[in-house]
C-alpha cells in the first residue's frame, strides 16, 4: 500500500490550522467536523437531562426537582436530542464528510450553503439554548396546543424560534447531497455502483427537502398564536387543537425515517464491510429506502389513534403503517443474508452493527405492535411508546452514529482507535441500552402514562431498574468519548484503507487530502466488489 | 397473584380482547427476534473470519427469497391488521341502553356527573356488568381519560364532545389517568374508578352519592368524595398540607409570610388556593369556586376543624 504514514503529507486537517480557517472553512470534511464538535455537545446536554429525569424517577413520590422543573427537563430532552443531535448527527457529520468522497468527488455541489448551514444550525441552537435560560420551555417537544399556545408561559416563542432556524440547515444540507449525488458522481460511478449509504442519504435527503417546511409552518403559527393570540388552534375562535397535530406529526413522522434512513446506510457499510460480502440484493435495498421515504409521509396519523381523530381515518393509517413495515423488514432479513457465507469479524464496527439489527428488530417489531388500533388505544401515550421510540431512536440510530464514528475513524482522523475498549463499550452500551429500556415496555403495559412525575407506588420496582440500566449506559456513553479523544492525540496512525474495503472513500489517504484524492478516481467496479479488491490485492503482492 | 403479569387486572369486556390479541402480537414478535438473532448468531459462529466453513455457492440476491420474507409476514400481519381494527370500531360502538356519564377534564382534576345530578371529583362510580357511555369535554387543553384496566383511553379536548365506553366485568377501584400531558400537575390528575356490585351501587345511589361510610361526619365524607384527602393526606405523605392540626395553627407561606389558618384562610384556600401557598408546596390545588356550596363549604370546615385536636 502506498500509503502508511500520513505526517509527512499535506491532508485536511494540517493544510491550516488557525481557528479562522475552520470557521471560514467551505471544505466538506472540516464542515463535518464542525457538526460533529456541535451535535456531541448539543447530546451531552440532553443527555444530562435524561439522568436528572431518570433520578427523579427513582421514588414514586416527587423529591429531586419540582414538577414545572421535570416537565422542562423532558421537554429540553426531547427538543435537544431531535433536532441537535438524531436529525442532524449522521447526515451533518458522516453524510458531509463521506457522501463526496464515496462518489469520487471534490466536495459537495454547493460549498457556501454547507457552510451556511452550520451556522443557521448554531443560530438555532443559540434560540433554544436561550429558550433553557430564560426559564425554560415546558410544552414536551410536541408543543401540543393549546397547552403551547395559551396556556404555557415558558419561552414557548423562543424555543420554536430556534426550531423554525434550525429547519433551514436540514433543508440547506438536504439540497446539497441531492444536488452532489446528481451531479458530482466521478466517471464510471453510476446509480447502481453507489454505496448504499449513499442511497440511503439520498432518500433521506428527499424527505428533509419535502417535511421539513412543514414544520416551519407549523412552529411559525404557534409562534403566532402564542405572541399575538390569533387563534389557529384555539377552538373558542373557531380553531381546531386536532388540526396542529396534523401539521405536526405530517413533519415528524417523516422526521423518524429522517433519524432513520441515514443510520441503515451507515449498517449497510459496517456490515458488508466486516462479513466481507456484497450486500444481499443490493437493488431491493437501495430502492427500499427511497420506499421507506415515500411511504413515511403517509403514516402520519398513527399518532392520532385516540385523539379524537375518525375512527375511519384511523384505519387508513393503520394499514399504511403496516405497509411501511415492509421495506424496514426487508432491510433486516438482507442485512442478515448478507452474512451468509461470508468472512465474518467482530470488529468494533460489527458489535455496533449486529446490536443495530437486535434493537431494530425490537423497535420495528413494537412498532407494528402499535400500528394495531386497539392494542395501541391501550398502550399510546404510556411508557410502552416511550420504549418503542428509544429502541428505534436510541438503539438503532445512535449505535449504527457510534459504528459508523469507529469504522471512519481511521479515514477522520488518521488515527486508529484501541479495538478492545471499543469492543467493551459497544457490549456496555448494548447491555445498558436494554436494561434502561426494556423495563419501560412493561411499565407502559402496565398502564404508567409518559410525562409523569410522580407515580402509584406499584410502578417503582421497574422504574428502578430503568433508571439502573440507565446508568450503566451512561459509562457506556462516556467511555469512547474518552478514548476516541485520546486516540485523536495519542492513537497509532491509520493506513489509508485498515479495513481493506472496495468503498471509494477508503482508497484515499487517511487523512484525506484536502481535495480528497491525489486523482480524480475513475469507477470501474461496484461499492462492494470484494473478488475485485482480491484481484487488485493479488497484483499488488505478486 | 401468582407469578408476574405484565399485564393490569383484566376488568373489562374490552380487556379480554385487547390481551389476547396482545399475546399474538406478542407470539408473533418473539418469533422474529429469535429468528433473526438465531440467523445472526448461526452465520457469525460458522462463517467467523478464518472457519474452515464451506462458502461456495455465495450469492449475492434472490429475488424470489425477497419477495417471500417480504410478503409472508406482510400477510400474516394484515390478519392481524384487520382483527385489531374491528376491536378498535367495538371500541367506537356503544351498545344501547348504556349508562351515561359526563366527564369534565379540567387542569388538573376529573369533574364526573351522573345523570341523577351527583357529581364526583377524581372519582367515579359505575355498577359491574352494565354498558356504561362517557360523554366527556374539556374545560382548558387537552386531556386523555386512561384506564389501563380496562384497556381503554379517549383524549379529551377542549371545544368538542369526545365519547368513550366500557362495560366492567370484576368490582373492584382501579387507575384512572390522565394520558395526554396538560402541564404542571399533569401526574396528579389521577383518580380512581369504583367498580361496585348491583347492590352496592343502588345503595350507593340511594345514598345520594356516597359510600354506606357510618359514622362519617357529612364533612368527612365530603372530602372524600371530592378527593380532597388524596393529595392532603393526613399522615402528612401527600401533595398538599395535612390536614390534621392544621385548624388555628400558625402556617408559614412559600413568600415567607406567617399567616393563622383561621376560617377565612380556610376558606380561600379552598375556593382561590392559589392565592396563598404553603412553604415546600407546588401551586397544583384546583380552585373549588363555583363547584361546592355554602353548606358543604361549612361542612368541609366542621370537619377539618375537628382535626385540629386529633393530633
Amino acid at each position: 500500500m502506498e500509503t502508511t504514514l500520513s505526517e509527512s503529507k499535506p491532508n485536511y486537517l494540517n493544510i491550516s490550522t488557525t481557528i479562522r480557517s475552520w470557521l471560514l472553512t467551505t471544505d466538506h470534511k472540516r464542515i463535518g467536523i464542525l457538526y460533529l464538535v456541535s451535535v456531541i455537545f448539543f447530546f451531552a446536554i440532553a443527555g444530562t437531562a435524561a439522568a436528572m429525569m431518570r433520578l427523579e424517577l427513582l421514588t414514586p413520590r416527587g423529591d429531586l426537582v419540582q414538577p414545572e422543573t421535570y416537565n422542562k427537563l423532558f421537554t429540553m430532552h426531547g427538543v435537544i436530542m431531535v433536532w441537535f443531535f438524531m436529525i442532524p448527527a449522521i447526515p451533518a457529520v458522516l453524510g458531509n464528510f463521506f457522501i463526496p468522497m464515496m462518489i469520487g468527488a471534490r466536495d459537495v455541489a454547493f460549498p457556501k450553503l454547507n457552510l451556511a448551514s452550520w451556522y443557521v444550525f448554531i443560530v438555532g441552537a443559540m434560540f433554544t439554548m436561550g429558550a433553557v435560560v430564560t426559564g425554560g420551555i415546558d410544552t414536551g417537544w410536541t408543543f401540543y396546543v393549546p397547552y403551547s399556545t395559551l396556556y404555557s408561559n415558558t419561552s414557548v416563542v423562543i424555543a420554536t424560534a430556534g426550531v423554525f432556524i434550525v429547519g433551514f440547515s436540514s433543508i440547506f444540507t438536504g439540497i446539497n447531497f441531492i444536488v452532489t449525488i446528481h451531479k458530482m458522481r466521478a466517471p464510471g460511478m453510476t446509480w447502481f455502483r453507489l454505496p448504499l449509504f449513499v442511497w440511503s442519504n439520498y432518500a433521506n435527503s428527499l424527505i428533509m427537502v419535502l417535511a421539513t417546511p412543514i414544520l416551519a409552518i407549523t412552529v411559525l403559527l404557534i409562534g403566532l398564536d402564542h405572541a399575538f393570540g390569533i387563534g389557529f388552534f384555539d377552538p373558542s375562535t373557531g380553531g381546531d387543537p386536532i388540526l396542529y397535530q396534523h401539521l405536526f406529526w405530517f413533519y415528524s413522522h417523516p422526521a423518524v425515517y429522517i433519524m432513520i434512513l441515514p443510520a441503515m446506510g451507515v449498517i449497510s457499510e459496517l456490515i458488508s464491510a466486516f462479513s466481507r460480502s456484497r450486500v444481499f440484493g443490493y437493488k431491493v435495498v437501495a430502492f427500499s429506502s427511497l420506499a421507506i421515504a415515500a411511504l413515511g409521509f403517509m403514516v402520519w396519523g398513527h399518532h392520532m389513534f385516540v385523539s379524537g381523530q375518525s375512527p375511519y381515518a384511523s384505519t387508513v393509517f393503520s394499514f399504511l403503517s403496516f405497509v411501511v413495515a415492509v421495506p424496514s423488514a426487508i432491510k433486516v432479513f438482507n442485512w442478515t443474508a448478507t452474512l451468509n457465507k461470508g468472512h465474518i469479524s467482530f470488529k468494533t464496527p460489527m458489535l455496533y452493527a449486529l446490536g443495530f439489527i437486535g434493537l431494530f428488530t425490537v423497535g420495528g417489531l413494537t412498532g407494528v405492535m402499535l400500528a394495531s388500533l386497539a392494542f395501541d388505544v391501550h398502550v399510546t401515550d404510556t411508557y410502552f411508546v416511550v420504549a418503542h421510540f428509544h429502541y428505534i431512536m436510541v438503539g438503532s440510530t445512535v449505535m449504527a452514529f457510534l459504528g459508523g464514528m469507529h469504522y471512519w475513524f481511521p479515514k477522520i482522523t488518521g488515527k486508529m482507535y484501541p479495538e478492545r475498549w471499543g469492543q467493551f463499550s459497544a457490549i456496555i452500551i448494548f447491555v445498558g441500552f436494554n436494561l434502561t429500556f426494556f423495563p419501560q415496555f412493561i411499565l407502559g403495559l402496565e398502564g404508567m402514562p409518559r410525562r409523569y412525575y410522580a407515580y402509584p407506588p406499584e410502578f417503582q420496582v421497574l422504574n428502578v431498574a430503568s433508571t439502573a440500566g440507565a446508568s450503566i449506559l451512561a459509562i457506556g456513553y462516556i467511555l469512547p468519548l474518552l478514548y476516541l479523544v485520546w486516540s485523536v492525540f495519542k492513537g497509532a496512525p491509520a493506513p489509508g484503507n485498515p479495513w481493506n474495503s472496495p468503498s471509494l472513500e477508503w482508497q484515499s489517504t487517511s487523512p484525506p487530502p484536502k481535495d480528497n484524492f491525489d486523482e480524480p478516481p475513475v469507477v470501474t467496479h461496484e461499492a462492494y466488489d470484494y473478488a475485485h479488491m482480491a484481484q487488485a490485492q493479488g497484483a499488488l503482492d505478486g | 397473584m401468582t407469578g408476574f403479569n405484565p399485564l393490569p387486572p383484566q376488568a373489562s369486556t374490552m380487556a379480554v380482547q385487547v390481551d389476547a390479541l396482545f399475546y399474538v402480537l406478542l407470539g408473533l414478535s418473539v418469533f422474529f427476534i429469535l429468528l433473526i438473532a438465531g440467523l445472526i448468531l448461526y452465520f457469525g459462529l460458522r462463517y467467523r473470519e478464518g472457519s474452515k466453513a464451506d462458502r461456495s455457492g455465495k450469492r449475492d440476491g434472490n429475488l424470489r427469497l425477497e419477495f417471500f420474507w417480504a410478503a409472508v409476514p406482510f400477510v400474516i400481519s394484515l390478519s392481524v391488521f384487520y382483527w385489531a381494527g374491528s376491536l378498535f370500531f367495538t371500541d367506537h360502538s356503544p351498545p344501547p341502553n348504556t349508562i351515561d356519564v359526563y366527564v369534565v377534564g379540567k387542569q388538573w382534576m376529573w369533574k364526573v356527573e351522573h345523570t341523577n345530578g351527583y357529581r364526583e371529583i377524581n372519582e367515579m362510580h359505575v355498577p359491574v356488568g352494565r354498558p356504561v357511555r362517557l360523554i366527556m369535554t374539556s374545560q382548558d387543553v387537552i386531556h386523555s381519560f386512561y384506564v389501563p384496566a380496562f384497556r381503554i383511553k379517549q383524549d379529551v379536548l377542549p371545544g368538542r364532545t369526545t365519547e368513550l365506553w366500557f362495560q366492567p366485568t370484576k368490582p373492584g377501584t382501579y387507575h384512572l389517568f390522565c394520558a395526554e400531558y396538560c402541564g404542571m400537575g399533569h401526574s396528579a390528575m389521577i383518580g380512581d374508578i369504583v367498580v361496585m356490585t348491583q347492590v352496592d351501587y343502588e345503595t350507593w345511589l340511594n345514598l345520594g352519592g356516597a359510600e354506606a361510610q357510618a359514622g362519617m361526619s357529612p364533612g368527612e365524607q365530603l372530602a372524600n368524595q371530592l378527593g380532597c384527602l388524596s393529595c392532603h393526606k393526613l399522615d402528612g405523605s401527600g401533595v398538599g398540607p395535612s390536614w390534621s392540626g392544621l385548624f388555628g395553627s400558625q402556617v408559614t407561606l412559600e413568600s415567607g409570610q406567617t399567616v393563622t389558618a383561621d376560617e377565612a384562610y380556610i376558606k380561600e384556600s379552598i375556593l382561590d388556593p392559589n392565592a396563598k401557598i404553603v412553604a415546600g408546596f407546588q401551586p397544583v390545588m384546583p380552585d373549588f369556586a363555583g363547584q361546592i356550596n355554602d353548606t358543604q363549604l361549612t361542612d368541609l370546615m366542621d370537619y377539618i376543624k375537628s382535626l385540629a385536636q386529633s393530633q
